[in-house]
């Protein structure tokens, strides 16, 4: 398969203001991290694997779930491309008959309204519509209702140890304040892990040495999950760890195959066996 | 704030048990082209809350020819799916509130964004 570069956002088309966190080395990592997920899915032919409902937690300035939407688009349209190769030929395969479809859907939360005002810029600037941002506490009023449909998690915490009454403070000192071993704010979403993500999800967290991230990656096998650190790298005066979560592949390919056919489809035929009977 | 959006947002109000759907009172409503894909409307239809999404069309003027039930049949139907797609992920609230069932309790939405955000005395 042909090579790809994925595209990321621009820093001249982000948008931020003193009261929002700025790109730094830490966005960068993890954008980087995903970029890395995705193009072994393309390496892999795997691209039917692309997530379908993508979130962010605590967006920011934008420049993480812009550059992840760019990337994603990009192989969107590799895909269909490619489906266009197979549906000309021949003979065209029955998986390229029964397409797999494109067109992930994002949505973006953070709590501080200046990021999200930045946000929605940034990714008008780069031509990114139809990112669904809300102004929340992590994930609050999502869940239930969005529980178990997350293929992509991204989430750049405020990592950086404080004392925990920091934690509390507004403004800007939300984006960065971490409390006790900067692990305040990561671990009440380590918490909804389980409810968050779809059984063929996968998150990406960002993590500084001094939260332990080989605690964290305990914490989430004992959840059941297969975790592992994805990228390190040394910024100024920190060390960053990108970990990399999702469920052992069995379990994916079982819910997977447990899916089909339940839902409101059946609900809604039922319903209307009702009405018509 | 799409429908799809509203579809999963719910009032979260300490001890509020009927959050949703939350209602809707739009003041301004836009409408975005988005790329149609079957296979991702039928995919999003199992996810969705399909009476909660029928409140959102209503409100937002946009729930003409859509069915009270879907059959399997209608999945499979372009005409069915292009009204599907357009309400679900074209016709956007710009301004206006969400508003909780049980409590009136009204989350503002300004410039497309949903505020969920609660008082320190609702958390």
């Amino acid at each position: 398969m042909s090579s790809v570069v994925l595209p990321e956002a621009e820093i001249r088309n982000t948008n931020w203001s003193s009261d929002v966190y700025a790109p730094s080395d830490d966005s960068f990592a993890l954008v980087d991290a995903v970029k890395e997920y995705l193009l072994q899915l393309h390496s892999k032919c795997l691209l039917q694997q692309l997530p379908r409902i993508c979130l962010e937690v605590g967006c920011g300035s934008g420049y993480v779930i812009c550059s992840a939407a760019l990337a994603i688009q990009c192989l969107e349209q590799q895909q269909q491309q490619q489906r266009l190769v197979q549906a000309s030929s021949p003979q065209p395969p029955a998986a390229a008959a029964a397409g797999c479809g494109g067109g992930c859907q994002f949505f973006a939360t953070d709590i501080n309204p200046a990021a999200l005002q930045a946000a929605a810029q940034t990714l008008a600037s780069h031509q990114v519509h139809g990112v669904q941002l809300v102004q929340t506490d992590l994930v609050a009023s999502l869940i239930p209702r969005l529980a178990g449909a997350i293929d992509l998690l991204l989430f750049n915490p405020p990592y950086v140890p404080t004392p925990d009454e920091e934690v509390q403070r507004q403004g800007i000192a939300q984006a960065w304040a971490g409390g006790v071993d900067g692990r305040r704010v990561t671990d009440r979403l380590l918490a909804q892990l389980p409810d968050l993500l779809s059984p063929q999800g996968h998150a990406f967290i960002v993590t500084v040495s001094e939260n332990r991230p080989q605690e964290i990656i305990s914490i989430l096998e004992a959840q059941g999950f297969v975790a592992s650190i994805a990228l390190s790298r040394a910024a100024d005066e920190e060390s960053l760890h990108i970990l990399h979560v999702h469920r052992p592949a069995a379990a994916a390919a079982a819910a997977v195959a447990g899916a089909s056919g339940s839902g409101n489809t059946t609900e809604a035929a039922a319903v209307l066996d009702t009405a018509t009977g | 704030m799409k429908l799809l959006t509203h579809n999963f947002l719910q009032c979260h109000i300490k001890g509020v048990k009927n959050g949703y759907p939350l209602n809707i009172e739009a003041v301004k409503i836009e409408e975005r082209d988005a790329d149609f894909d079957p296979d991702f409307l039928r995919s999003m239809f199992k996810r969705i809350d399909w009476k909660a999404f029928l409140v959102g069309a209503q409100a937002l003027g946009c729930a003409e020819g859509l069915p009270q039930a879907v059959s399997e049949e209608q999945l499979q139907d372009d005409g069915f799916l292009q009204k599907f797609h357009h309400a679900l992920l074209e016709v956007c609230l710009e301004e206006g509130s969400l508003i909780c069932p049980e409590t009136g309790r009204r989350f503002p939405v300004v410039k497309g964004i949903p505020n969920m955000l609660l008082n320190e005395d609702e958390v």
